[in-house]
């Protein structure tokens, strides 16, 4: 099967680390290092207490999938396949939401279903993609 | 109640170019009709017009989102404005022409502002189809889009499709109650002659539709238009002078936020218009229970869910109880909605189809869709950005 067409995200100095922490296979969020506190997207600050001390750090990549959407409209025409768009709640913070897609049979997806993150490497992008944790299989 | 600035102004006159998929007339052509039948409908003559302001600020990007500017339909028009400005894309949603009406005509700057919104998104997709997508023209995404396109998330629909997603998850609805919005809007818009889409549809026929972005079907979505809807802003003391019983704005609210915003707050089953609906009803003595009419933002149709819970105007979880059969939204019932067919099917004015709508019915020019004794009627607009407007008659 052809790969689906992407349109890949430009790197910036805010958000570079993000698309591309999976390169050692582990999901990076930005964290709070005065209130611990994480936040996505990333910003200059923390955006509760302020604090400039934020930085990537690792999450356990597992998360639920908070809402979701099957795909049936081929905005291109390349993109023929259902695919599933989600907000996924990350497992380390309530209303940590990363926008990804979940992967496998669409009609499996549903509202707080567990996921668990893999990458799939593109250019010098390693996309975060999500797919059902081994447990709910 | 202090000093409003929205209580030191009127809308006077209104004007609606005829709507297009597409039209054979350029955007500028389409918007000077609009503005010249806005400016007669006021009892105006050009040379009263003072300012100029539309929504957004003209783009290049070629999907026709904004193909005028104010500047060119000054020129065009042979105006001799002090005040020209444009709405920001990140301003208090696509209300942001109106609201900066009310604030130079406050400041004293102008006193009768012509506000206008032009699009050409039909025009633009004859030459792509994939003009209005939000992928941009770019080989690489960048800002917001950066977090939805790499994941093909193309369309707004699909972003939408997340909060009605979670709505019926939360409250326990489905398509059987949110396709009466979309049935209520082509019933009104029959009636509607400058409506896009106007053969009534059943619930079945909606059921039917294709699926776009599940639970979000064909009739969920607006439509891309070419048009022009123009609206003439005037100081309360000038507005005497004007033709109509001039339309009071009674208290308007506005707030940003959401998902377009960055770092998303709540469970996506409510917008952060909530903010402007108690803005709105905190600079008025008038009620929720006053309304009599309500224009409801329906870029989607779960919008309209969203949108009369943010307004108190039913009460949270409580909208698609409300909808469910279209009786108490009919013209007819306790509460019509988007009486003009809405932008599911009159067409993307980006709210201005809205305030116009408004207006047409707190006038009486309702015709065949007239709300009987229509006096106060609710306008709202926008995701991400959200602008609500609390409009009477005089």
């Amino acid at each position: 099967m052809p790969e689906v067409p992407r349109k890949l995200p430009e790197l910036e100095p805010l958000t570079a680390f993000f698309w591309t922490s999976g390169a050692d296979g582990v999901l990076r969020i930005q964290r709070c290092g005065a209130c611990g506190r994480w936040q996505h997207p990333p910003q200059p600050r923390c955006h509760v207490c302020h604090s400039e001390d934020v930085a990537p750090a690792p999450v356990s990549g597992r998360g639920t999938v908070k809402t979701f959407t099957i795909n049936r409209q081929a905005w291109t025409p390349a993109l023929q396949e259902p695919f599933v768009f989600a907000a996924i709640e990350l497992a380390e913070q309530p209303e940590l939401y990363v926008l990804s897609n979940v992967s496998g049979p669409v009609e499996a997806v549903h509202s707080g279903m567990p996921v668990q993150v893999f990458f799939e490497r593109r250019e010098d992008v390693w996309l975060p993609l999500f797919s059902a944790e081994a447990s709910d299989a | 109640m202090p000093d409003l600035p929205e209580r030191n102004v009127r809308i006077t006159g209104i004007g609606q170019s005829q709507v297009g998929r597409p039209s054979p007339k350029s955007p500028l052509q389409l918007t000077m009709d609009a503005a010249l039948e806005a400016i007669a409908d006021a009892g105006l003559r050009l040379s009263d017009i003072d300012g100029i302001v539309n929504y957004p600020v003209k783009s290049s990007e070629g999907g026709g989102i904004s193909p005028v500017s104010a500047g060119e339909t000054m020129t065009a028009l042979g105006l001799q404005c002090n005040w020209l400005a444009s709405g920001s894309h990140e301003g208090p949603g696509h209300m942001a022409a109106i609201f900066e009406a009310i604030l130079a005509i406050s400041a004293g700057l102008c006193r009768h502002v012509l506000v206008f919104r032009s699009v050409a998104q039909a025009q633009a997709r004859l030459s792509s189809r994939e003009s209005t997508l939000l992928a941009g023209s770019r080989s690489r995404v960048d800002g917001n889009n950066a977090w939805t396109v790499p994941f093909n998330a193309l369309s707004p629909a699909n972003l939408w499709a997340l909060f009605a997603q979670a709505y019926f998850d939360k409250y326990g609805y489905g398509p059987e109650q949110l396709g009466w919005v979309a049935v209520n809007g082509r019933c009104n818009a029959a009636l509607n002659p400058n409506a896009i889409y106007r053969d009534p549809i059943t619930i079945d026929d909606y059921l039917t539709a294709r699926m776009i972005s599940t639970p979000l079907r064909l009739y969920d979505c607006d439509t891309h238009i070419d048009g022009s809807t123009a609206l003439i802003v005037s100081a309360a003391d000038a507005a005497r002078d004007c033709r109509n019983p001039p339309i009071h704005i009674e208290a308007i609210g506005l707030t940003l936020g959401g998902l377009g915003y960055g770092i998303h707050r709540g469970d996506f089953t409510c917008i952060e218009a909530e903010r402007a609906g108690a803005m709105l009803w905190s600079r008025t003595d008038l009620k929720p229970r006053d309304v009599d009419v309500m224009q409801i933002y329906d870029g989607f149709s779960i919008h309209t869910v969203l949108w009369t819970e943010a307004l108190q105007l039913v009460g949270k979880g409580e909208a698609l109880a409300f909808f469910d059969g279209g009786e108490r939204i009919a013209l007819t019932g306790e509460l019509p909605m988007n009486t003009g067919g809405g932008q599911l099917s009159a067409g993307r004015f980006h709210g201005y189809g809205h305030t116009y709508e408004a207006c047409i019915q707190l006038w009486g020019r309702g015709g065949a869709r007239q709300v009987s004794d229509a006096k106060v009627s609710a306008v709202c607009n926008g995701g991400y950005g959200y602008g609500a407007l609390l409009l009477r008659t005089d």
